[in-house]
């Protein structure tokens, strides 16, 4: 079987998968990173999405062996140990989540959007931005109010940003 | 009130374990020495099992069984049930048909397991169960409830002559007749409420464990009633004693209903365990989950209301055809009757209603509730039937809401609920004001000078919920009781665990219950726990949906924190040597009354533990006390919801320009969590109306069967709400709670459509209204108009 070598989190991984094995499934069952989840199987919904070498994609359509030398920042990778990334602590201060389960990918995304296009996100690019995040419980008005909201505080360089990036 | 307590927008206990990624879902579970499940389900919608070959599948690699729904008949376990009896008109039984958790003898629709390969991992089962060779005799289909009963049409079930499960009915049929001889006015509508597919984002999950060292089963499962799963598992399929059977629902992705049922696939997961003897898991893919698990609405529906020359609604009459799918799901039968037509009066002083409703078996998936679950049908048949009133009539339709909303409570209605308290005026007011419809025609002018059509659509919605009384549902034929139980347990240092027989997927309870807590006992929220979703930890209880968490849920933590309280009154008696009558509590802290002389609660709690001031024999040491609570009448949340659209005409996109929401959900315990909810309701409401709908061909394929072909809300398809409430406290219960879970997915297909059909002038609108389905409107409606 092929070997890949990785850094999640800030940590070497070295592993051996099946060629058709998807990055998801190396980060969920060989490396036990159960943050990122699967929540379809046509690369819609967004819950799985993670940061490859800086930019937001989706790793249910990424084979783990297209992952060999990359790095990788899941959801377990973003806070600085108990102090979280001003992205989640937006979604947290403004109810951004009810069940949990699109979570992850809705921050990691969040956070690539702010890189992507700076701290003032208005209204309609966030809405258009999420166009493949799917949330079922929120209707997305807190995601949207949290993204913003993490946007802004991400502009004013917490602690937290700064270790993340 | 406290920083943590009632009405306090508290920020949620849960929420760092999941924006951490550290949330514990069911497919995040692994079991040492774990299997892998692949259920092989029929292609076909209908088809004879003639035979199954799965001796090449068995031999390859990494695989361990291949079992079939033969398999399971030889092992006796027992088929899936469907809980609430309904009796048809001519007093007969519903025809239920046996459901198998694996097809035997024919496959009823497509994604109906035929057989599964257990194997060491995912992919060999997967790869095995392409060599199953299962012959099929593929047998003419019936998908559309319309056609169910025709005499030509093919029969599914043996028990259901026509495809007919009822024929059920309620109210007057001969006064809503002579109501409607004497009518000035009568408005006829026909419609198709649309199937839906649930979609909570995380899919089902299944992992069956044996152990063989004391002849127990243990399930870790996505469900939204971990001890309900428990007890059908138990006395009806049979797999093991209901002590021998533990349950485990871990943090739960969103049910929206659909995980309230008993499905196929986790009573297949223990069976399978101790066949194979080892821990087996399923996790649904996105695809499967389209085809098994169960759907929502689906009616057929023709609906009449009959009017007085002063525009009172004098009765309705409604005829509905409700799809139940291939088997009938564990609550399926109740969703269509005692969950719909018993909202049939909504908001209004209606004196006479009579619904009949069919329900039909058809060669399509199990259809059972989904949020709002029958009430969202009964809003749209009420709310689209009064607008369309109100423009027969050019009486504009807030102006006809009022003349007839009821204003004296109790009210009885003609079909049997008995509305406790509400002010549907006040509600419809502030709603006018914060959607600001007094400068709507200033707005329309606007749009039609951008060549574009605007709209403006109403919806006085109402819900029965905190479900249920027991005897009261007993009596019109649920299997169940449906109170709500609870256990507070008071540790020696003071902090508190409450166990509850409800199960959070979303809904914050982890906070809200805890804030319930912190307020009476006047302790630190963070010293409070909640414990839910473990049939070994929790005692029975009853499992959350029908808005029935904070009604019922939090009514009985409400009566055990009062049994703790008598009890800890009496360890302070002790403590501070004066009679237990003198003693108060209060923020904490027990007190002599009329003294200075006082015990922290902390104090309290390890004296009830150390036992070293009282004697135990007259009054036992410790502290820990458990209710149940049931209800004595349903809660009854209502309100106005307004959505106002702007229509392109040249392509009929629809865009949803404001959503005004206020809603009357008595005391709320924590607005932050309640306005979430809300969010989500009108979300999946406009879903409905605008873009999701189910499809069957006429073969029965599912052509809806992905996230690419089944439009599910996006962001951009919404605008942020404008939420705003009134109150009247709910009489019924300790802590004047409504609910709030359902509300706006009852309320917003019939606002959306309502909106729609003002803004095009046509009433001729099937939901979803998507874009192609507006445009045709338009055209048809120009055309119509350029022929007169």
């Amino acid at each position: 079987m092929p070997a890949v070598s990785l850094t999640v989190n800030g940590k070497a991984v070295n592993a051996t998968v099946e060629p058709r094995t998807l990055l998801v499934q190396l980060l969920r069952e060989t490396l036990r990173l159960t943050g990122t989840h699967v929540g379809c199987d046509t690369s819609q919904c967004g819950c799985c999405v993670v940061h490859v070498d800086g930019k937001a994609i989706k790793s249910c359509t990424m084979l783990a062996m297209q992952a060999d030398g990359t790095t990788v920042l899941t959801i377990e990778g973003l806070a600085d140990g108990e102090q979280l990334h001003p992205m989640q602590e937006a979604f947290r201060e403004n109810h951004g989540l009810q069940c949990g389960f699109c979570t992850p990918g809705m921050i990691m995304t969040a956070v690539d959007m702010v890189n992507r296009l700076g701290h003032t996100l208005e209204e309609h690019t966030i809405r258009e931005e999420l166009e493949g995040n799917i949330c079922r419980c929120t209707g997305y008005h807190n995601i949207v109010k949290s993204i913003a909201a993490g946007a802004r505080s991400m502009g004013s360089g917490g602690p937290a940003q700064q270790a993340a990036e | 009130m406290s920083a943590t307590g009632i009405g306090a927008a508290v920020r949620r206990k849960e929420d760092f374990r999941f924006i951490t990624g550290k949330g514990q879902y069911t497919d995040d579970i692994d079991r040492p020495g774990q299997s892998h499940i692949h259920f092989l389900r029929s292609p076909h919608a209908h088809a004879k099992i003639k035979a199954i070959d799965a001796k090449a599948a068995a031999a390859m690699q990494g695989v361990l069984a291949v079992l079939a729904g033969a398999d399971l008949a030889a092992d006796k376990i027992g088929g899936l049930i469907c809980g609430w009896m309904i009796h048809s008109k001519d007093g007969s039984p519903m025809k239920m048909a046996p459901h198998p958790a694996i097809a035997h003898d024919k496959a009823c629709f497509v994604g109906d397991p035929v057989a599964v390969v257990i194997a060491e991992t995912l992919e060999a089962a997967r790869d095995a169960a392409e060599k199953v060779q299962v012959d099929y005799e593929v047998l003419p289909a019936v998908a559309d409830p319309a056609t169910a009963q025709a005499k030509d049409a093919i029969q599914i079930h043996e028990v259901a002559p026509r495809n007919t499960i009822y024929q059920w009915h309620l109210g007057d049929a001969k006064a809503v007749d002579q109501a409607f001889k004497s009518a000035a006015h009568v408005t006829s509508l026909e419609f198709v409420n649309n199937r839906l597919v649930p979609n909570a984002m995380e899919p089902r999950a299944a992992i069956g464990d044996y152990d063989t060292g004391t002849s127990s089963f243990t399930l870790w499962n996505t469900t939204q009633n971990p001890h309900v799963a428990r007890l059908v598992i138990s006395a009806f399929i049979g797999m093991a004693p209901e002590h021998k059977l533990r349950v485990i629902a871990p943090d739960v992705g969103g049910g929206f209903g659909s995980k309230i049922f008993i499905y196929p696939e986790e009573v297949v997961c223990l069976w399978a365990a101790k066949k194979v003897g080892r821990p087996v898991k399923w996790v649904s893919e996105r695809s499967e989950a389209f085809l098994a698990d169960a759907h929502g609405r689906d009616h057929v529906t023709h609906a009449e209301m009959a009017l007085d020359a002063g525009g009172k609604i004098a009765a309705i009459r409604v005829k509905t055809i409700a799809n139940i799918g291939a088997y009938m799901s564990t609550f399926s039968s109740s969703v269509p009757t005692y969950l719909y037509a018993t909202l049939l009066s909504g908001q209004y002083d209606i004196p006479h209603i009579y619904c009949e409703v069919d329900a039909v078996y058809t060669n399509t998936a199990p259809v059972d509730a989904y949020r709002g679950a029958g009430r969202p049908e009964a809003t749209f048949v009420v709310e689209r039937l009064i607008e369309v009133s109100a423009r027969e009539l050019a009486i504009a339709p807030a102006e006809l809401r009022r003349k007839n909303f009821i204003d004296k409570f109790p009210h009885q209605t003609p079909v049997i609920m008995n509305y406790d308290a509400g002010g549907y005026d006040a509600s419809l007011e502030k709603a006018l004001e914060l959607a600001d419809v007094k400068n709507f025609a200033k707005r329309k002018r606007e749009s039609e000078r951008h060549g574009k059509l605007r709209g403006l659509g109403f919806s006085a919605y109402i819900e029965a919920c905190g479900i249920a009384p027991s005897q009261a549902v007993g009596s019109l034929g649920c299997g169940v009781g449906l109170w709500e139980s609870a256990e507070v347990r008071v540790n020696p240092t003071g902090s508190v665990e409450v166990l509850t027989g409800c199960h959070s997927h979303g809904q914050g309870h982890e906070t809200t219950f805890a804030q319930l807590v912190s307020e009476r006992l006047g302790i630190p929220i963070e010293n409070v726990s909640v414990v839910h979703g473990d049939t070994d930890k929790v005692q029975f209880g009853m499992g959350t949906y029908g808005s029935r968490s904070g009604a019922v849920g939090m009514s009985a933590i409400s009566k055990a924190l009062d049994k703790v309280e008598a009890k800890a009154k009496k360890v302070a008696s002790h403590l501070l040597e004066a009679a237990d009558a003198d003693i108060v509590f209060k923020d904490g802290r027990f007190t002599v009354a009329g003294t200075d002389k006082s015990a922290a609660w902390g104090d309290v709690t390890l004296n009830a533990y150390i036992a070293h001031k009282f004697v135990g024999a007259e009054l036992e040491p410790g502290l820990k006390e458990g209710a149940f609570y049931d209800p004595t009448n349903f809660t009854f949340p209502a309100g106005c919801h307004i959505c106002e659209v702007e229509i392109d005409p040249d392509t009929g996109l629809t865009r949803i320009a404001s959503w005004v929401a206020v809603d009357d959900f008595g005391v709320i315990v924590n607005p932050m969590i309640v306005e979430g909810q809300v969010h989500g309701g009108i979300a999946q409401g406009v879903g409905q109306a605008l873009l999701e709908g189910a499809v069957y061909d006429g073969d029965g394929q599912l052509v809806t069967g992905s996230l690419m072909d089944y439009t599910m809300p996006r962001a951009d398809n919404l605008p942020s709400f404008i939420v705003g409430t009134t109150v009247t406290k709910c009489p019924s219960n300790p802590l004047g709670i409504k609910g709030c879970g359902e509300a706006g997915a009852i309320a917003a297909p019939a606002a959306v459509v309502n909106a729609i059909t003002d803004a095009i002038g046509s009433e001729d609108i099937a939901m979803p209204a998507t874009s192609q389905v507006v445009w045709a409107a338009i055209r048809k409606a120009n055309a119509a108009r350029a022929a007169k």
